[in-house]
């Protein structure tokens, strides 16, 4: 064999190591009863849920507790997946700074102890400067 | 009154600029073809030229019109009103330009009219071809900002950005009322954008993806006219120049991440991020093969494929950042505005038509007859560029997630699938390695380049390998580090300078004009070492050690104590702990235009929805007297800086500045970091929450205590004394006639370890009672001095209390990130050498061939005579 040949396949056999490792690491957009499902289930692999923040009908947002002056660190809300399944959230780092006008919020994490940890936070705001369209932010409470 | 002129020109000269841009493609294809008679290609030429002139003049005249709308204020225009307000100092009305896409685009086309001129001018012998791909591209980018609709087929092309508002959204009640509404202001820019460094780095980065063109067009020009390896010497300082420019605008946009953004790092794997770097990476590896292709057949393929890789992935991340595929995976990249399908045309046509081409053509590629021998330059070169793409391709397997759920969608499946958890993991786990490869590589490479070494004596690698081991042995020791991972990369690293160096050495003394390579490779090098100990090590200053021992204290200290507790909340003028610092809060300040320095918020009154602030005392600062008491001055609204006070074991202090940016109509406050910068190590601080500094307080219902004098009572869970009531003289704010009379309490509150006296006044003035209260922030407090009673000897307060004012911060310290910046210089500097030097060739090689050609001219006349 001449060496662009094998030279060729090992480069094929990267690229393919490549594109497995990446299946095997993406995440996957589940709902709270599938999370709920994975954690029993012993699988521990971080996954995305999307949903809305509960709110009343004059759209204050309920259940959602954040006392800095106690612990800056630790804040929890009630979100609501597409499956009107509603489940508390515990963000272990500080709220958010667009969170109160989130239109919806994804959350990326898994369920530990019957309450979803949640490792970062993603926003969909409408910004005025998109004219109502939306904006998405990001929070995470990686240890950097 | 509305100022239609200017939109209607902008919008027409739009449209001349596609259409010539059309017009100039065909007749430049026409003048390439080679089948042709010398006259008729001459007369095309000429004709293609003209054309191609009215293009960048009316380009030009675009430009300038929606220049002259922001810069005018014409808020009848959305895209002003959008992107600009009255407020908005001038230099950042340049930002407001690109701040949307169709500026954006409008960025990139005068780009590449200024590319293309140039090219023109200084090659006349592939203008043909060159301009032709030149010219169609600037067709495509034009149609993205024509606004046409295409009447019965109801299809809308391109989007412009000389709409009217009312034109944008005709539905809103005012316009209803008076057709002729003007906006009094505009929306103004992202505060976040209002930062010099947002004014260079879009028109740096849009240079860079613009450039980009230049090696392609060369490319397939080779391709086209058959001068299959002619086209590397003209395109080779192009692509070193965008490799140049790209890099430096990327790192700019980092840097403006790391100094603006509170995402505490430079890089975060964003799609949009990665995006730019893709490309860049395959071009690098690109120029490498370019190097060699003139040389080795197997290279010169290689160049082909990949200056056509590097153009395709630069309109794939243009299509991929603003057709809203990315969706929620990015935080920045733009909004949808229906050019997908147009987009992705732009995309698959250059795509089908630049890979058939090759294809067709393939044929005609030369090959080598010899295998490449394992001690050839060649051959480590090849390996490195292989590397390069590799690299870029993992990148990319994963930004494309987002597109894969979209492809899927089209084909009627639903993948589901997401950007993996811990993408900073993800990347490192391959790039880590594989840029540890290829920084030896470039060490090894730059040795086999240089004929130090080959086939049977190694023995020249031998010495920087040892002295690069002893280097890493000794770094490794004194910074303490342990993971195997960072060891490998950092030595590798190491050794890439030793090698780099050792050559720079030998050949600067020659001809120092060919170090650039060497120069370049070093400070890559840095740049690893600087990114590995900044982000790898950075360490978290702010651990919270009292939070969560009120209410969770189990939970706090399982999982080995390693909770998330990274930000810590500071009271005002409280002073906390935190790693070996002694923190303190001390005030919020604001930031007037035409001060040095940020002033105490409480010396001015902020003039609500103005950028006007009045002067409540005089405004002095260092020793010079800005304005006078009730003064109005000019102010940035929306900035406000916390002072934190850092006390260090040593007794040196210093102040850190973090920005709060409260904006109404973003909804909400966007925080920046202050910077301590030295020179082994940066304190990155940024205030993550606070208290709304623009808010009135929101006082507790008042609570009335009646007390004898010296007695201790109990306001807001702190210890009051009334100390003493006295006579006074003078009460701000009241004048005192000749006839009234003012006492003042001293009540003394005890705080932990601070003392305050809190003095409310009690004043009779002409026969009425005045009452002045007195609050103090740092306890929340407002006492009143409400009653005497002259029988009893009692005095009554009401008090009511308020939130103390508190932030909550995070701080963390990221070692050794100068010599990443230190990198990025050193970086620079040998691109820009290398490409004076590729230019220097080129330019060489050029007038020798038009010499000869102009010889041939001569010799030719005298027989047609």
């Amino acid at each position: 064999m001449k060496k662009i040949q094998i030279f060729g396949l090992v480069i094929i056999a990267v690229a393919i190591g490549i594109i497995i490792s990446t299946a095997g690491d993406a995440s996957t957009y589940v709902d709270f009863s599938k999370a709920q499902e994975m954690a029993s289930s012993g699988d521990d692999e971080s996954i995305h849920v999307v949903g809305k923040l509960k709110k009343n009908t004059a759209g204050q947002i309920l259940e959602m507790e954040y006392q800095p002056e106690v612990d800056p660190n630790y804040f929890t809300f009630t979100l609501i997946d597409n499956n009107n399944v509603s489940q508390k959230v515990v963000y272990k780092s500080t709220k958010p700074q667009d969170f109160d006008k989130s239109e919806q919020v994804v959350v990326v994490g898994k369920m530990q102890n019957g309450t979803f940890a949640a490792e970062k936070i993603l926003m969909k705001c409408p910004s005025k400067y998109e004219n109502g369209k939306l904006e998405t932010t990001e929070a995470t409470a990686s240890k950097s | 009154m509305i100022h239609t002129t200017i939109g209607s020109a902008g919008h027409l000269l739009v449209i001349i600029a596609f259409v010539t841009a059309l017009v100039a493609t065909f007749a430049y294809f026409k003048a390439g073809m080679t089948n042709a008679a010398i006259d008729e290609q001459l007369t095309w030429k000429r004709f293609a030229r003209a054309t191609y002139f009215l293009h960048v003049v009316a380009v030009l005249g675009v430009v300038f019109s929606l220049y002259w709308i922001i810069g005018n204020h014409y808020f009848e225009y959305h895209y002003a009103w959008k992107n600009s307000s009255l407020s908005l100092p001038a230099g950042y009305t340049i930002s407001s330009f690109w701040q949307d896409q169709e500026g954006s685009f409008l960025l990139w086309i005068f780009w590449n009219v200024v590319l293309g001129s140039i090219l023109i001018f200084s090659n006349r012998s592939w203008e043909a071809p060159v301009m032709t791909v030149f010219a169609l591209v600037q067709a495509f980018l034009t149609s993205m900002i024509l606004g046409v609709v295409i009447p019965g087929l109801d299809v809308k092309i391109g989007s412009t950005p000389f709409l009217l508002l009312k034109e944008v959204m005709p539905d809103i009640p005012v316009f209803k009322m008076d057709p002729n509404f003007i906006a009094k202001d505009g929306n103004g820019l992202n505060p976040l954008l209002q930062n010099y460094w947002m004014v260079i780095h879009p028109p740096t980065l849009f240079l860079g993806f613009a450039s980009t063109l230049i090696p392609f067009s060369f490319a397939i020009a080779g391709l086209w006219t058959k001068k299959i390896q002619e086209w590397i010497r003209p395109a080779l300082p192009w692509a070193l120049f965008s490799a140049l420019v790209l890099g430096v605008g990327i790192l700019m946009g980092a840097y403006w991440a790391y100094e603006t953004l509170n995402f505490g790092s430079y890089w975060n794997w964003d799609p949009v991020e990665n995006s730019s770097i893709v490309p860049w990476l395959v071009l690098v590896a690109a120029i490498h093969t370019m190097i060699i292709g003139r040389k080795n057949a197997t290279a010169l393929k290689t160049s082909f494929i990949l200056t056509i890789a590097t153009f395709i992935l630069v309109l794939y991340s243009t299509f991929m950042t603003r057709s809203g595929v990315l969706g929620n995976a990015s935080v920045h990249s733009f909004t949808d505005l229906g050019l997908s399908g147009q987009l992705l045309v732009y995309l698959l046509s250059f795509t089908i038509v630049s890979i058939g081409l090759l294809i067709y053509r393939w044929k005609s590629l030369p090959s080598d007859d010899e295998e490449v021998s394992t001690y050839s330059q060649e051959f480590w070169i090849f390996i490195g560029a292989t590397l390069l793409c590799l690299s870029g391709f993992q990148i990319l397997a994963t930004t494309s997630i987002p597109v894969y759920n979209k492809i899927a969608e089209a084909f009627g499946t639903v993948l589901n699938m997401a950007l993996p958890a811990d993408q900073v993991g993800h990347y490192n786990k391959f790039q880590l390695w594989f840029f540890s490869l290829i920084i030896i590589l470039t060490g090894v490479g730059q040795f086999f380049w240089w004929k130090r070494v080959g086939k049977g004596k190694l023995q020249g690698l031998y010495n920087p390998l040892l002295i690069a081991l002893l280097i890493s042995a000794a770094v490794i020791t004194f910074q303490g580090v342990k993971d195997i991972q960072y060891i490998v990369l950092l030595t590798a690293a190491i050794f890439a300078i030793v090698a780099n160096g050792t050559i720079l050495l030998n050949i600067i003394r020659g001809n120092y004009s060919l170090s650039g390579g060497a120069i370049t490779h070093i400070g890559i090098a840095l740049m690893l070492i600087g990114i590995l100990f900044s982000s790898a090590y950075t360490k978290v200053v702010s651990i919270n050690n009292s939070g969560l021992m009120i209410s969770r204290s189990e939970e706090f200290t399982n999982n080995d104590n390693k909770e998330n507790k990274e930000n810590i909340t500071l009271w005002l003028n409280k002073p906390e702990k935190m790693g070996e610092y002694m923190l303190t809060w001390r005030d919020v300040r604001v930031e007037p235009r035409h001060i040095p320095g940020y002033i105490p918020k409480s010396w001015v009154d902020i003039v609500e929805n103005d950028y006007h602030a009045v002067a409540l005392r005089d405004i002095v600062v260092n020793d010079k007297k800005y304005n006078s008491k009730g003064d109005t001055l000019e102010i940035f609204p929306e900035n406000f800086y916390y002072e934190i006070e850092y006390r260090e074991p040593s007794g040196r202090v210093f102040n850190l500045f973090p920005r709060v940016q409260i904006n109404p109509k973003m909804g909400g406050i966007v925080s920046s970091p202050d910077i301590n910068r030295k020179l082994d190590k940066d304190l990155y601080t940024y205030v993550s929450m606070v208290t709304n500094p623009t808010a009135e307080p929101v006082w507790s219902q008042t609570e009335n205590f009646t007390v004898n004098m010296a007695d201790t009572f109990f306001v807001n869970d702190y210890v009051a004394i009334l100390d003493n009531v006295v006579r006074t003289d003078s009460v701000e704010g009241v004048t005192l006639g000749a006839g009234d009379a003012a006492v003042k309490a001293m009540i003394r509150v005890l705080d932990n370890d601070h003392e305050f006296v809190i003095t409310p006044s009690f004043v009779i003035r002409d026969r009425m009672v005045a009452r002045k209260p007195e609050v103090n922030n740092d306890l929340g407090l407002r006492v009143q001095f409400q009653e005497i009673n002259p029988q009893t000897g009692q005095f009554t307060f009401a008090v009511n209390t308020t939130q103390r004012d508190f932030i909550v911060m995070k701080a963390t310290e990221k070692p050794l990130i100068n010599i990443l910046w230190l990198g990025t210089f050193v970086m620079v500097i040998g691109l820009v050498m290398a490409t004076i030097r590729r230019f220097r060739d080129f330019i060489k090689m050029r007038d020798r061939e038009n010499a000869a050609a102009n010889k041939n001219k001569d010799k030719m006349k005298p027989q047609v005579a």
